[in-house]
């Protein structure tokens, strides 16, 4: 396993699977510092660079509760419309800047490629927190770290993923690292939207050759994780055929009164209608916790690539 | 006797094996000719060669250096190149796809930061030869056309 400090987080697959449990393992660690119950001040006197160009709530929140869980401080902007950006000022000239501001920079920019590209103009560790359509490290850490959390394992777990699997940056990622741990997958999409070939290519090459479904019922049945992620309107040029194909794909407690009793659902959040507020108050709703658990990720993330924690 | 349809060049570069139909990309490619270059420059176009067709290019009194060269491996992947000095073939090797193209290609993906004002270059990894695959090593796409995307 290689030194995390001084490391930029940039894919989930600039990390062997050992060193994604090494995460896993310190976050595991924070999770009582992230609630609060403990104190620590590891980041004291540390500076983290909070830079979001585009519109967040949980990632920027949960990356900023971290820092400020750990002791350390946070300057940035939450909207780029402020800030030289909007004068012309490159994406390599913020970084830059905030490079000699910060100890550690977290972003996230509409354009794909843009972590790696701020990680080649940073000293400072980047940690991507979304670069467009590209890729989402941190979401997919928390969405394994949830995994391992509930189902006491990674790998072996039969996982369906569901929604828009075509656009979605946070199912590619996931995707990509659930094939490597060996999980059993099923996607099930509308064919408009199903997993674009090369993740499915990906998977493949890692050994597991995933089930493409329309069928959301059957595709349960033996599931032990159901990933939902929301199908968005603009994608449908039919706003009659959206209503039709959004409504087949809707999870409700009586959908998973069928599946094993110890399914968890979860969802990157926001979610619109695709899983009923009944489903909220059921043991498999895991969206909440799994909301919560950016935080301690992001701590273990955040003092392992400041040299932090080992 | 035969009847050469180019003639010998004395000193200079042959490249031969072209796929056919492909010299004037090649040339393209190289930045050839060059506008300070004085260099003659023979294109032949679908010339029969012992089992098909081919291209060839020959360049006088110039010798390309093999980076120069690897380029036109994306779209001429058999290609030969033949330093020639005192009308003898001294150098002879086929051209090599790098494992990095750097500069070479353009990302056909419009939201790739590569495609913005950043100052950046292309940067791809080659994935596959044969098939040739190339992945940006910026938004991890493939384009589909690496020819049409040639800088």
């Amino acid at each position: 396993m290689n030194c995390f400090k001084g490391r930029d987080v940039v894919s989930v697959n600039d990390f062997t699977n050992a060193e994604i449990e090494h995460i896993l393992d310190v976050a595991e660690k924070m999770v009582p510092i992230a609630r609060g119950e403990e104190k620590n001040r590891i980041m004291d006197g540390r500076v983290m660079a909070s830079l979001f160009f585009e519109p967040s709530t949980r990632t920027r929140l949960s990356f900023e509760a971290a820092m400020y869980r750990l002791g350390g401080k946070v300057i940035g902007f939450s909207d780029a419309s402020g800030t030289s950006v909007k004068k012309g000022e490159t994406l390599a000239d913020t970084i830059r800047m905030a490079d000699a501001y910060s100890d550690v920079i977290a972003m996230r920019h509409p354009l794909m490629g843009s972590a790696r590209l701020a990680a080649e103009f940073s000293k400072v560790p980047v940690l991507n927190g979304g670069d467009g359509a590209g890729q989402h490290p941190t979401q997919c850490l928390l969405d394994l770290f949830t995994i391992r959390s509930e189902k006491g394992k990674i790998g072996g777990n039969k996982v369906v993923l569901l929604g828009d699997l075509k656009y979605g940056r946070t199912v590619h990622s996931l995707t990509s690292a659930l094939s490597r741990f060996g999980c059993e997958m099923t996607f099930v999409a509308p064919e408009q939207l199903q997993m674009p070939k090369e993740v499915i290519n990906e998977c493949i090459e890692h050994g597991v050759t995933p089930c493409l479904s329309t069928n959301l019922a059957e595709a349960l049945a033996d599931a032990d994780v159901l990933y939902v992620t929301r199908i968005q309107k603009e994608r449908f040029p039919d706003a009659a055929e959206y209503e039709r194909v959004a409504g087949l794909y809707i999870v409700n407690k009586e959908l998973l009164s069928g599946c094993k009793k110890d399914l968890i659902v979860m969802h990157p959040l926001p979610r619109v209608n695709e899983i009923h507020p009944d489903v909220d108050s059921t043991p498999h709703a895991a969206y909440f916790r799994q909301a919560f658990n950016g935080v301690p990720v992001r701590m273990a993330l955040i003092s392992l690539v400041l040299g932090a924690m080992e | 006797m035969k009847e050469l349809r180019v003639q010998p060049i004395m000193n200079g570069t042959v490249i031969d094996h072209i796929t056919p139909g492909k010299a004037l990309k090649v040339l393209h490619i190289l930045g050839l000719p060059k506008p300070e270059s004085t260099s003659t420059i023979s294109v032949a176009i679908n010339v029969p060669g012992k089992t098909c067709k081919k291209d060839i290019v020959k360049i006088e009194d110039r010798e390309l250096e093999s980076s120069e060269v690897d380029r036109i491996a994306l779209i001429a992947p058999n290609a030969t190149i033949n330093i020639i000095r005192n009308y003898d073939v001294v150098e002879k090797h086929r051209v090599n796809i790098p494992e990095e193209l750097i500069g070479i290609v353009r990302c056909s993906n419009p939201t790739c930061v590569t495609n913005s004002t950043e100052p950046v270059q292309h940067r791809f990894t080659v994935v596959s030869k044969n098939p040739l695959r190339v992945k940006c090593q910026y938004c991890l796409r493939e384009p589909a056309d690496i020819e049409n995307h040639i800088l």
